[in-house]
């Protein structure tokens, strides 16, 4: 026996093979593993689109409700307010006043006011309308992920997925009313907003059309529980959900769940403010376009606390909770692509690609020791040593194993042992022509050395390639190809050859060439 | 075992005609079938719903055709047998985009009563990310082709990266040729397939290309055609035991690794079969075709080891310092 650094280098390569994949073989608590792709495992896989338009209107609606606001404050008479998707309209009575909106128009970024005598319009820069739309995606993906966190799934994964989409991954959801509420607290805009009755015009409200209501700077919604009664309000709300600051789940004295929301100082104040000026007149507290309820205002109403109430199950409201204690989303939301795997599937596919693997993996060993003898039993050692670094590299990695990610694993049994076959065949052609199978060992790594390399590397570019280009469970394809072929490299040229060198008196001595190579003669 | 010894020479390169025509006509063949046929473009390039269900025991096919009708959403709708009898996928062209109204609880809605199942798997992919995800898979496989091309014209030569090219380009047509006609839906995993005939053919051809700049550069009394005959015929039993070994498993991979995994298994079946062929048919007498120039070759090797000698003798000038 004679050591030397090729085996060395084999063995701690296969002592940090063996470490690092046990956690991942074993399944246990502790330790690095490799992660289940969702295909394999079962979980939702979502790429979000957001409808960012819509985010530049409801910032004009913003604007519209504060300037509404400002002008009440200081008394300036304002008519004719309106906004649209791209701009917000008034009219001042007293045309002296019109300066005393300029301080308020500078804290509104990348606005652009136009100014006649009496009318002012404000539009937003194109710069500023690209930044409202960042806005809109970005603060999604924080929303989604601030109400994913607070669901109680283990790791979901919220991520920006090139310009303006958002990935969502969850895995381990095991049932489907489990996905059915993952989906709707995602997708839930939870905006509220506090608007007033148009209590002059709302007896008529049955006799209107939404075009009528537009006329009057009003807007018809609908009760949430019952569909069939309906509210004329002011378009522009009193304020909106980004004054909230918590909402919680309560009991109200009926024992019914509802939801306690505050909202911060500013909102409070306009809240005091309007409730003060309209004693006798309703409030409605409107969720995502829809009336929860309309109380009358008995007094004014300071601190800034209020409730919605609705016919909520305890679980309802607990969500709802969440999702307005996260944030409303300022833009909806649209599916682009969803893969649902269900546990049951993804047990199947493991069973099926673990069958391939087991029984691709004993023909190719089987086969070789037939055909190679000695040198094929130190092939499948290699063949061995390669899947233990593959698997520890992935564990150490925490990389997701997925179903092409398997399939990439069969591959690699396959084509490893190619190093081997070329490297065996070389030798044997060395040993035909009448080498000694010490020379003819030595001269057939070198010879064979070149080709596996080039090989090799033109095989990585195309996974590097697929890697890059890939998606979702097809970049884990390209994951394990990669590793796979490195790894090779390591054990089918680097290790064998220690092997043989470590047995290389035995080797010099013997004449037995079909005991190590197979061969007669 | 010597199973695959092969102790005379073959002139392959005798044959080549007689392959090229076999190639020429497969290839033709597969544009034919993928210009009529065309391929079968499953939901991750054209978009659309799969939906699939697994009953208790052998699927009503007949009455979950009637019950989708009941529903518009299932407008477009077929449901084929997805491996087993008990088991179904419905296709459907179009994709819903609402997040909270789920075709998979529809789905479970509509065939309720028609015996006992579960819905497994429920795949929507919206037109907007089929297209970009059409347009990311011809660009990965041009990139590979256009990364592959530099590579081997560095190690090689130009006429080396050429061959292995239109071996490649030959291997990836007939695969979608042979895709197209079996109508296996093309979709992600397809495309992984295909790109993983491209390294593995050209890992094939690679093989056979050492062998040959071996020979060119080490017996210089040879000419090329015997030279090839000569390289291709020493690989030829690494070429075939290989393509064994990855036939085996690629074979256990079609036949036991699921029904999901059958299109690229499938893919990767006539890729083997295909590249190995085209390693010893295709790229070698193409080097031959294309003028490969022996002595050229030999001229600028033997000019690069001039230089290198230059080099080695300056360093040591260097070095013992008589510059």
């Amino acid at each position: 026996m004679k050591l030397n650094y090729r085996i060395v280098i084999f063995a701690f390569a296969i002592v940090f093979g063996i470490v690092f994949s046990i956690p991942s073989l074993t399944q246990s608590e502790t330790g690095k593993k490799i992660t289940l792709g969702l295909d394999l495992q079962g979980g939702l896989h979502m790429l979000l689109g957001v409808k960012t338009e819509e985010a530049i209107q409801s910032r004009m609606k913003s604007i519209a409700a504060s300037i509404k606001h400002f002008a009440e404050r200081n008394d300036i008479l304002i008519d004719g307010l309106t906004f649209d998707e791209s701009s917000v309209k008034f009219e001042i009575l007293d045309s002296d006043e019109i300066s005393k909106f300029d301080d308020f128009f500078k804290k509104i970024e990348g606005s652009i006011i136009t100014k006649s005598t009496t009318s002012l319009s404000l539009k937003l820069t194109a710069k500023e309308i690209e930044t409202t739309k960042k806005e809109a995606i970005s603060q999604a993906i924080e929303t989604i992920r601030n109400r994913l966190d607070q669901f109680g799934l283990s790791e979901p994964v919220v991520a920006k997925q090139g310009e303006d989409k958002i990935l969502v991954e969850l895995a381990g959801i095991k049932s489907q009313a489990d996905e059915q509420r993952a989906r709707e607290l995602i997708s839930r805009a939870a905006k509220l907003e506090l608007m007033a009755v148009d209590e002059d015009r709302n007896a008529r409200v049955y006799s209107m059309s939404d075009s009528d209501a537009a006329e009057y700077g009003d807007t018809i919604l609908t009760d949430a529980k019952n569909p069939s009664i309906k509210y004329l309000v002011h378009e522009i709300p009193i304020l909106d959900g980004g004054m909230l600051t918590d909402a919680n789940m309560g009991f109200d004295k009926n024992n019914r769940p509802l939801i306690n929301f505050k909202l911060n100082a500013e909102g409070a104040d306009i809240f005091g403010d309007f409730t003060g000026k309209n004693v006798g007149k309703r409030l409605a507290v409107v969720l995502d376009g829809k009336v929860y309820s309309a109380p009358n205002i008995n007094e004014r109403i300071g601190g800034g606390a209020g409730q919605i109430s609705g016919n909520y199950t305890v679980m309802e409201a607990k969500d709802l909770a969440i999702a307005l204690r996260s944030g409303a989303l300022l833009a909806p939301i649209f599916m682009m692509e969803k893969r649902s795997v269900g546990p049951s599937l993804g047990a199947d596919s493991i069973k099926a690609s673990m069958v391939a693997l087991v029984g691709g993996f004993i023909l190719v060993i089987l086969f070789m020791i037939v055909y190679y003898r000695l040198a094929g039993v130190i092939a499948n050692i290699a063949l061995i040593a390669n899947l233990l670094i593959l698997l520890a590299i992935m564990s150490l990695f925490g990389a997701t194993l997925t179903l092409p990610g398997m399939a990439g694993i069969v591959l690699t049994v396959g084509m490893a042992v190619d190093a081997n076959v070329i490297i065996s065949e070389r030798i044997r052609e060395l040993i035909y022509e009448g080498k000694s199978m010490h020379k003819a060992i030595e001269e057939g790594y070198a010879n064979a050395m070149r080709a596996i390399l080039d090989a090799n590397i033109t095989t990585l570019i195309a996974s590097v390639v697929l890697y890059a280009y890939g998606t979702g469970a097809i970049k884990g394809f390209a994951v394990t190809m990669s590793i796979g072929i490195m790894a090779s490299m390591l054990t089918a040229i680097l290790g064998t050859h220690g092997i043989y060198q470590l047995f290389d008196h035995k080797i010099s001595k013997s004449k037995n060439n079909k005991f190590w190579f197979g061969i007669k003669g | 075992m010597e199973f695959f010894r092969y102790t005379r020479t073959f002139n392959f390169m005798g044959k080549s005609k007689l392959a090229m025509i076999l190639s020429v006509l497969m290839v033709v063949a597969s544009y034919g079938i993928l210009l009529t046929k065309g391929l079968n473009y499953g939901i991750d390039f054209a978009g659309g719903t799969v939906i699939q269900v697994k009953y208790k025991e052998s699927a009503p096919i007949k009455k979950m055709r009637e019950a989708l009708k009941s529903d518009p959403l299932f407008a477009s709708a077929s449901i084929s047998e997805f491996g087993s009898p008990d088991e179904v996928v419905i296709r459907m062209k179009t994709s819903s985009a609402s997040v909270t109204r789920d075709i998979g609880d529809v789905t479970r809605q509509v065939l309720k009563g028609s015996g006992d199942f579960t819905v497994r798997r429920v795949d929507i992919v919206g037109p907007t990310v089929g297209a970009e995800l059409k347009e990311k898979g011809v660009m990965s496989l041009i990139l590979a082709v256009l990364g592959i091309l530099i590579y081997v014209a560095f190690r090689f030569e130009w006429r080396f990266a050429v061959a292995s090219i239109v071996a490649l380009v030959h291997d990836v047509s007939i695969a979608l040729g042979m895709v197209a006609l079996f109508g296996i839906d093309v979709n992600l995993d397809v495309l992984a397939g295909v790109l993983t005939i491209l390294g593995y053919s050209l890992n094939d051809t690679i093989i056979v290309f050492d062998r040959i700049r071996e020979g060119v550069t080490n017996k210089r009394s040879m000419g090329l055609e015997e030279t090839i005959n000569e390289s291709v015929t020493r690989t030829l039993a690494r070429t075939t035991l290989t393509s064994l070994t990855t036939f085996f498993v690629v074979f256990t991979l079609f036949i036991f690794g699921g029904e999901i995994i059958h299109p690229f298994a499938f893919t990767l079946l006539v890729g083997v079969v295909v590249g190995t062929y085209s390693s010893v048919f295709v790229a070698s007498p193409i080097l031959l075709w294309f003028g490969f120039d022996v002595k050229n070759y030999h001229t600028k090797l033997a000019a690069k080891a001039k230089r290198e000698a230059e080099k080695q003798r300056m360093r040591e000038q260097f070095e013992s310092g008589v510059v």
